[in-house]
């Protein structure tokens, strides 16, 4: 049991939608955004916590092209809408139910196994006020972590120190591919009675953490990629499962989503002065800790791309050890690989439709923690049980994507978290508390509706 | 038998509709979104009229079991009702949605007809629908117990399932004809479909005494079927050429 810091990643930074930054073009804004996830690599993330920056990319619909058949345009940027959103519906889904099938099978992750040292206050109280309180100052005390923390980075990363960041992120995407990955098969093995021997265990843990380090922070298949990516949002969804106690993760969920509205949308808030930055540098912003759809071909890639190799951006970390997801390992990766085939500028223009159908849309790794994070607690709270569960799931992807209409609309980064947690937790707690016995009594009796 | 039973009444009860899903919505995802943003407002719905009778509920006495019975009753009049009416205010919104779409294509055209997004709507409803009735049952069926054991029917699981699998695809028909009803200004289209859905749900109240609510839901629904059919386009005409279509492309393949 880990009462560590360990594990907190700091999802904040990802948990946003960005778009084609709207200052440059649609194309730069994509170039744009890489770059500047390789400078904030370079920022150290500090062991505890995890503030990192929540960037929401979206980088996706560009709807921006340059306009002469704007109603051509706008309809092609709703038509890419449509697969964007789904591009984005089918890994949350899955995320989704990865952590709701361990849920369900392993109860190692419903158990009680102590608390993280971000929530110090524990929830075994008598009286129902103290428990809120104590909920409250846990929630208060993450929350300022966090914020510390993106600040610190936005620091970090206008005084340009990458290389720092750039071993932080590596060191806990080896913690989360093969610690965290070790335990949890271990506690799959147990839940299922598996003999299993160790030189076995070893072979699989290695093979399965140095291919998600290479793929995640280097090269390989998009889809392996995202897997891995997927696997561990999970991953850390579930350690937050267990470690916040119940009362303390709901209101930590609904500050999240409003510090994610702050940081993103208000002029001094952290996540839009990092993104300002990064344009004003014309560098992409921490693809790291970013779930990308698809192989992005950005203009100007070229000059950029030696930079990106190495860096993989933010990452969360978790505070246990100061891991932090990878996205950027897979923008960076995204990056790479086009980047030999992007040709400058000008052929943008003439690949401008390849560029539409090629760009994909970006969501930040803490996005998907934290949805997952919400459906699962619903799934090993709920005393609806799956009815819960399916509401807060619709309710989740009615809110991405309505983000997601909002991001084509604005075309401006957006924080996805918002939108999408409010739904989860309105209909979480009304379902559990008024459908739930209105449809007991209605399976009872086997009456329909 | 548990598995089995899980497997069989999972199959019976969202098979149809799954297969639905599969070959006709998983491909464009811009029926996807309409499915999920169609189940989203069944579930808008049944939050409401759960509110509605949670009120009711607390407000009465809970030891009178009649009283709590008829608040139930209400409850799922009241829910049917409400049901229908987020159906209408769907319709409303795919509308003005498609509305600005075909605005902003070239031709002026959406891609998307209202027919295909009246399916769409009705199956969204239909899944979410379905399965909020059978998931917690489903879940129920895999563990140890006994169906039955005070007395009450041995085919629980089972006309669980066929009812759910009658009220998904009712759903769906229902979406069809609604929403035609609405575009073609025939009120008394949408009157019928609200009827029959309280019709449907008030044969449920005959429970467990099943012959008195699955042979005439699914009478219901292979009229609702032909209907739906009909108003939509199909014709005896569409069905022949259908058919020989299949067996004129299978003979040049059998010849080839």
């Amino acid at each position: 049991m880990n009462t560590s810091d360990s594990e907190e990643e700091l999802c904040n930074e990802r948990t946003s939608l960005l778009t084609g930054s709207p200052p440059l073009s649609s194309y730069h804004v994509e170039t744009g955004l890489p770059s500047s996830v390789d400078t904030q690599t370079k920022r150290c993330r500090p062991v505890t916590n995890q503030s990192n920056n929540r960037e929401t990319h979206h980088e996706g619909e560009s709807v921006e092209r340059d306009s002469t058949a704007d109603g051509e345009d706008e309809e092609l940027s709703l038509k890419y809408g449509a697969k964007h959103v789904i591009m984005l519906f089918v890994p949350v889904t899955l995320c989704m139910i990865v952590v709701i099938a361990t849920i369900k099978s392993v109860s190692f992750y419903t158990e009680k196994g102590g608390q993280l040292i971000y929530t110090p206050f524990t929830e075994d109280t008598t009286s129902v006020g103290q428990r809120l309180l104590n909920s409250i100052l846990n929630t208060l005390i993450m929350i300022s972590v966090i914020v510390v923390m993106t600040i610190f980075l936005v620091v970090l990363y206008k005084y340009r120190c990458y290389k720092f960041i750039h071993g932080w992120l590596i060191l806990s995407s080896l913690m989360l591919l093969f610690w965290f990955s070790f335990l949890y098969l271990g506690e799959v093995f147990k839940t299922y009675n598996v003999a299993m021997d160790y030189p076995t265990l070893a072979l699989v843990i290695w093979n399965f953490g140095a291919v998600g380090m290479v793929c995640i922070h280097w090269k390989g298949p998009l889809h392996l990629q995202q897997a891995y990516l997927i696997m561990i949002s999970a991953l850390m969804a579930l350690v937050f499962i267990k470690y916040l106690p119940e009362w303390s993760a709901w209101v930590i969920l609904g500050a999240i989503s409003v510090y994610d509205l702050i940081a993103v949308l208000c002029p001094k808030g952290p996540l839009r002065m990092l993104v300002e930055t990064a344009q004003e540098r014309n560098e992409p912003i921490f693809p790291a800790l970013i779930y990308s759809s698809a192989m992005i071909w950005m203009v100007g890639m070229t000059e950029q791309s030696a930079v990106q190799q190495p860096s993989h951006q933010e990452r969360n970390s978790d505070e246990e050890v100061g891991q932090s997801h990878h996205d950027n390992t897979e923008d960076n990766r995204n990056m790479v690989v086009p980047e030999t085939e992007v040709h400058g500028a000008q052929s943008r223009t003439s690949s401008a439709e390849e560029l539409e159908e090629e760009r994909g849309i970006k969501l930040g790794l803490g996005d998907f923690i934290f949805y997952s994070v919400l459906v699962g607690k619903a799934s090993a709270t709920a005393s609806g049980d799956w009815n819960t569960t399916l509401a807060c799931f619709v309710a989740i992807l009615i809110g991405l994507c309505l983000t997601l209409l909002l991001l084509a609309i604005f075309k401006k980064a957006l924080p996805a978290l918002p939108i999408s947690i409010t739904f989860g937790l309105v209909f979480y707690f009304s379902t559990d508390n008024l459908v739930r016995p209105f449809m007991d009594n209605l399976a009872t009796h086997q009456f329909y509706i | 038998m548990t598995i089995a039973v899980f497997f069989g009444c999972s199959f019976i009860a969202f098979g149809p509709a799954f297969a639905l899903f599969i070959f006709t919505i998983a491909r464009d995802p811009l029926r996807v979104i309409i499915l999920i943003a169609g189940a989203f407002f069944w579930l808008l719905s049944l939050l409401l009229s759960s509110l509605v009778w949670f009120i009711a509920m607390k407000a009465s006495n809970d030891k009178d079991q009649q009283l709590q019975r008829g608040l139930l009753i209400f409850g799922v009049m009241f829910s049917v009702l409400l049901q229908e009416v987020f159906r209408f205010a769907y319709y409303k919104l795919l509308r003005k949605a498609s509305d600005g779409l075909a605005a902003l294509s070239e031709d002026e055209r959406s891609h998307i007809s209202v027919q295909q997004m009246a399916y769409v709507a009705g199956l969204g409803f239909g899944i979410m629908s379905g399965a909020f009735s059978m998931i917690n049952i489903l879940a129920d069926s895999l563990g140890p117990g006994i169906v039955g054991i005070h007395g009450e029917s041995q085919y629980f699981f089972l006309t669980s399932a066929f009812m759910t699998m009658a009220v998904t695809l009712l759903h769906t028909f229902w979406g069809v004809v609604f929403f035609d009803g609405c575009e073609n200004r025939r009120w008394w289209v949408i009157a019928v479909v609200v009827a029959l859905h309280l019709l449907v749900s008030g044969l449920t109240f005959l429970n467990p005494i099943y012959e008195g609510s699955l042979p005439p839901a699914y009478v219901i629904l292979v009229s609702m079927a032909v209907w739906a059919f009909f108003s939509c386009g199909g014709s005896l005409q569409n069905i022949q050429q259908f058919l020989t279509c299949w067996k004129n492309d299978a003979g040049s393949e059998v010849a080839s």
